[in-house]
């Protein structure tokens, strides 16, 4: 690790500030900053941490809708989102307790890892994502992996997510890390199913067209049985081909299916 | 005897560790620390044209900038391995010249080629990424069949095609023969995974150079501190053994990683002379999937020949093992004399032909790795039976069963004399555990809810207690594996054991006390242990290869015998009775049959006082052994192993494991059972989550736990662990075995035979990770 300053603002006007400096990085929970610190592939001169600003912290639940702030924790939302439960259930999952006690929502979607959990129920749920400048739509967010819509120095406040009639996460871990191998979040909205795919593409998460319009006309999981996810584009390293996780896409989504009915 | 022999005495070290206590290397801070990083190679194989230190000289607190030019020009000695093999032509191994910091050639990925001494840590790690190496790319073998093929690159001059040495051990033409006359032959060709140790604690060195005395202090991560110090003094010439104390105080995990010196020791030794400042040096995770040797690693094809009755005739074995980009400490004989006289398992076999070939690769170094040899050895023995046994229809534990070793002591066609054992009883033993009988239904059971159920055996036997020292001499081990002992009864009558075994997570401060305590009669709070530095304790040889109980408990016990002869000398002369009649028991020492007695402390004082002892006896009460093994010992067990397979995904779930041992005596059950948690553990690891990854060019894939699989709580089942120990081992006096790398060595076959029964086909490699066995089941499609 590098050495460094760091600064621990307690209003979003002053985290702003902060990071208009070039040299300044934005910290949450630190569960991947501080890891690529360690491993010296990252030398900023100040981290500004956003764990102590009241207006990212905290879940709330109104007209359908779910707020996150994007400094709340894991463990947190695993216990207090009581409204969405596939949510709850995914952020129950990722990572050990100490990862969960740490790491963030915001943090989470902002490194967007294209095995990272949240960005599947985001994208499959049509969250927003809140910045301090502007409103970004989950299916305008997310540009391929490590890439998002976000802009130097912008940072991501809260969360929203439109509560489904039903929804399921299902992640196969891989063996090392423990992120998603491949995961598979399925959401039923009263206009239809989405079915978003994380850990399996080199451009990260991503919604898996033929299988909500499958799913549309009957959310049974035979509906996808003449269905093959296509392995183009998918990661192949060495924890599973591109075929494995092609495959495991059809066998997620299934019980995802299965345990919404 | 409360805290005596097989009392589950809980680890007296343990509050220290708990409680965040323990004194580890890195917790040394001298008063003029400075610290090293090293400059290392990110190629596999390279030429070093130049190494331009100026930009990291120029920096404020960089004291120096060393390289390998200037430590072999101050006379540092090559690296060397200390266990000669000799080729079956006669030849003598071929090994190439290995120096701390590399000259002319890097070899590996990590190779060191100049290290950096600074006044912090971040600093030197800062300076060594400014320093610049102009390399000249080679091309690269990073692994066997690279190595091996026409043309491959010539890692060391003085190793033609790679290849270090072709050995054998056995009779091949006997062996042909006992296959030409089967009624089936079984082939297997099969891989053992490369592994990576992973001690919790990472390596570390501080060394000191005393300009005023001319004498170094070296505290290192070590397993055995005696035999580092031997070789920096003898072969790297770093400073004569008396000018040089080593001491590896709180150690945590070593699983053979640390048996070896490394170029970060001798590099920081002769650092701190050059600087004349206190160097340390510590390994981060990363340095240590670099650097730390790793185990394993073969390439076997063999055949194995049975009658119509089942029994074996033969077994031939052809093996490539892969020995990294040097010769580490003792490489040499892992592959060989740790691997083939363990072909006979626990079987009777007449005919058994091992050839291993072993070759140079561009990779970080080979070495001895919990079990060293005898896991590769069970690993191919057992897998060998149950497929054989499937081929043949027969059930698997028949098979074993009809050709298990009887009769004891029993020679094998490949060294080893089998002292002791009872292998159709062990097996009954494990059998009954895993209710074999339920396992149908069990299986019936899984099917209705998609999943597929497997049962695996694995039988083995480990030569542990190493080792006789003459065998292994004639072997060529260029050291003798005896241990140690020293037992200093003080004036109050507590007691201190000096030990040449080494403990990092063994649990010595207790187990080595309970030998005490049950001896004489005291609580095992008297007794502590000191070992680990080389100004406190004899010469000793460390711990690796179970040898702790076996060889390190009997130099204490000998040790005792000594004492005990002593303290009756003193007892009877002082209660004027005769030395036949004076017993020691519940901490006093009596005149049997009446009631005059001292208590232990008294006879302590009176040999210290000197005030009334028999006329020709030295004052004092303290008494040195050594002991060296007449043979190995020879723990035996059978693991049984049930996993349930998602045919889906290919994720398997270990639902049972049995475990059925024989340790020889067991001196702390509660001891016994962490090891084989631990080593069992670890024999999962290897078989369903663990391979070092180097892609084509020699670069580490998966050098950090984001992507190299350690086995985690959640991954295995509540073991179920029980002991035969009816069958002490005859070769020592408490009848120990060992029991630290039974389980390692053990377990990577049981698993891999349970989920190819549950998949129905035998071509699955190690790891058997969700892909792979996913794999499998579309091949058997
Ligand atoms: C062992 C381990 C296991 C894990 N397992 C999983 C898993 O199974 N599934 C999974 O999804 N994740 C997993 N993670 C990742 C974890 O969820 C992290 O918490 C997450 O990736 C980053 O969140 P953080 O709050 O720690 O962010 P940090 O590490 O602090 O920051 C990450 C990045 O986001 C930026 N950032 C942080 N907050 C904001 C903000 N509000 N606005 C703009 N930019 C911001 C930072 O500048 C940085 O670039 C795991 C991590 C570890 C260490």
């Amino acid at each position: 690790m590098y050495s460094f300053d760091i600064e621990r603002p307690t209003t979003l006007e002053d985290a702003v500030e902060a990071l208009k400096d070039e040299e300044a990085q934005a910290l949450a929970g630190g569960q991947t900053l501080i890891p690529t610190l360690k491993q010296r592939l990252a030398a900023p001169e100040r981290l500004i941490s956003l764990t102590s600003i009241p207006e990212l912290k905290g879940v709330s639940a109104k007209d359908g809708w779910i707020t996150i702030g994007a400094a709340t924790t894991h463990a947190e939302v695993a216990k207090s989102v009581s409204a969405y439960p596939a949510l709850a259930a995914l952020a129950g999952q990722i990572g050990d307790p100490a990862v969960r006690n740490r790491g963030t929502i915001g943090g989470t979607l902002a490194n967007n890892d294209p095995a990272a959990c949240y960005s599947a129920a985001a994208l499959a749920s049509g969250a927003v994502i809140q910045t301090n400048t502007r409103e970004i739509a989950a299916a305008d967010y997310f540009l391929g992996m490590f890439e998002t819509a976000l802009e130097e120095g912008e940072i991501i406040i809260q969360v929203r997510f439109p509560i489904p009639e039903v929804a399921s996460y299902q992640k196969f871990a891989q063996p090392a890390s423990r992120f998603a191998l491949v995961g598979v979040f399925v959401a039923k909205f009263a206009d239809g199913v989405r079915v978003a795919v994380t850990g399996a593409a080199e451009e990260g998460v991503f919604r898996w067209s033929e299988a909500e319009a499958a799913l549309d006309s009957s959310l049974a999981p035979e509906s996808i049985d003449a269905l093959e996810a296509d392995d183009d584009g998918l990661i192949a390293d060495i924890h599973g081909t591109a075929a494995y996780r092609a495959h495991l896409i059809k066998v997620l989504a299934r019980r995802a299916i299965s345990a919404m009915s | 005897m409360k805290d005596g022999i097989g009392a589950p005495v809980k680890r007296k070290e343990d509050k220290r560790f708990t409680t965040g206590k323990g004194k580890y290397t890195d917790d040394i801070r001298n008063d003029n620390q400075a610290y090293a990083a090293f400059v290392r190679s990110p190629y596999a194989h390279a030429r070093v044209k130049g190494i331009d230190t100026s930009a990291a000289l120029a920096m404020e607190g960089v004291i120096d900038v060393l390289n390998g030019q200037q430590l072999t020009g101050d006379g540092i000695g090559n690296i060397i391995c200390g266990w000669a093999i000799t080729s079956k032509d006669g030849s003598p191994m071929n090994m190439g010249a290995w120096s701390a910091l590399a000259t002319e050639k890097v070899r590996y990925v990590g190779d060191a080629v100049a290290v950096v001494i600074a006044e912090s840590q971040a600093l030197a790690r800062i300076a060594a990424e400014a320093v610049e190496v102009d390399y000249e790319e080679l091309p690269v073998a990073a692994n066997i069949t690279a190595a091996m093929a026409d043309g491959a690159p010539q890692i060391h001059d003085n190793a033609p095609g790679n290849q270090i040495y072709d050995w054998e051990l056995g009779d091949e033409a006997a062996t042909d023969a006992g296959l030409a006359e089967a009624a089936h032959v079984t082939t297997l060709n099969i891989t053992n995974n490369r592994l990576s140790p992973n001690p919790m604690e990472p390596r570390s060195a501080v060394a000191t150079y005393d300009d005023a005395e001319d004498h170094y202090t070296l505290y290192t991560t070590s397993q055995n501190p005696h035999v580092a110090r031997l070789v920096l003094s003898a072969f790297y010439n770093v400073a004569p053994e008396h000018k040089l104390r080593v001491i590896a105080p709180d150690v945590g995990g070593g699983f053979g990683a640390k048996i070896y010196i490394y170029p970060e020791e001798i590099t920081c030794l002769w650092a701190s002379m050059k600087t004349n400042r206190s160097i340390k040096w510590t390994s981060d995770r990363s340095e240590a999937f670099l650097t730390d040797a790793h185990g394993r690693d073969h390439i076997t094809t063999a055949k194995m020949g049975f009658d119509k009755d089942g029994k074996i005739t033969g077994f031939k074995i052809d093996t490539l093992a892969n020995i990294g980009a040097y010769m580490s400490l003792f490489s040499s004989s892992v592959p060989t004399y740790l691997y083939a006289p363990l072909m006979s398992g626990q079987y009777n076999i007449q005919n058994i032909h091992c050839n291993v070939r072993t070759y140079y690769t561009n990779t970080v170094p080979v070495d001895a790795y919990r079990g060293a040899g005898r896991p590769e050895a069970t690993y191919l023995v057992e897998r060998m039976m149950e497929t054989a046994a499937r081929e043949m229809g027969m059930d698997p534990a028949e098979l074993r069963r009809r050709n298990f070793v009887q009769e004891f002591p029993h020679q094998t066609p490949v060294l080893m004399q089998y002292d002791s054992g009872d292998f159709p009883k062990i097996l009954q033993m494990a059998q009954d555990a895993a209710d074999i009988a339920g396992f149908e239904a069990r299986k019936a059971e899984a099917a209705k809810r998609g999943k597929l159920r497997g049962l695996g055996y694995s039988t083995f036997i480990e030569a542990c207690g190493l080792a006789p020292s003459k065998a292994a001499g004639s072997l060529g081990a260029g050291v003798g594996l005896w241990e140690s002992a020293e037992v200093r009864v003080n004036p109050v009558g507590s007691i201190e054991i000096l030990t040449g075994s080494h403990s990092h997570g063994q649990g010595h401060e207790t187990t080595f006390a309970q030998i005490v305590a049950d001896r004489f009669g005291l609580p095992v709070e008297n007794v502590s242990i000191v070992h680990g530095d080389t100004d406190k304790v004899q010469f000793g040889m460390g711990t690796y290869g179970s040898r702790s109980g076996p060889v390190g408990m009997s130099a204490v016990v000998k040790a005792m015998d000594k004492v005990e002869a002593k303290v009756k000398k003193i007892a009877a002369h002082t209660l004027e009775a005769s030395e036949d009649d004076i017993v020691i028991e519940g901490g006093e020492v009596k005149v049997s049959g009446t009631d005059k007695s001292m208590a232990w402390h008294e006879v302590g004082l009176a040999a210290y006082v000197a005030h009334n002892l028999p006329d020709d006896m030295e004052p004092g009460l303290k008494e040195t052994a050594f002991f060296d093994p007449v043979n190995f010992s020879f723990p035996s067990g059978a693991f049984i192993c049930e996993v349930e397979v998602d045919p889906d995904t290919g994720q398997t779930e270990i639902v049972n494991f049995t475990s059925a041992d024989d340790f020889g005596t067991i001196i702390n059950p509660m001891i016994v059972e962490g090891q084989v948690h631990g080593g069992v553990t670890q024999g999962i690891g290897q078989a369903m989550l663990e391979q070092v990854v180097y892609d084509e060019d020699g670069q580490l894939l998966n050098g950090s736990y984001m992507d190299y699989a350690m086995p985690r709580a959640a991954d295995v089942p509540s073991y179920s662990i029980s002991h035969h120990e009816d069958s002490p081992s005859p070769n020592n006096p408490l009848g120990v075995k060992g029991c630290g790398e039974a389980g390692a060595i053990g377990a990577p076959p049981a698993v891999i035979n349970a989920i190819t029964d549950a998949i129905g086909t035998n071509d699955l490699a190690m790891p058997a990770t969700p892909q792979a066995v996913w794999n499998a089941i579309q091949a058997a499609k």
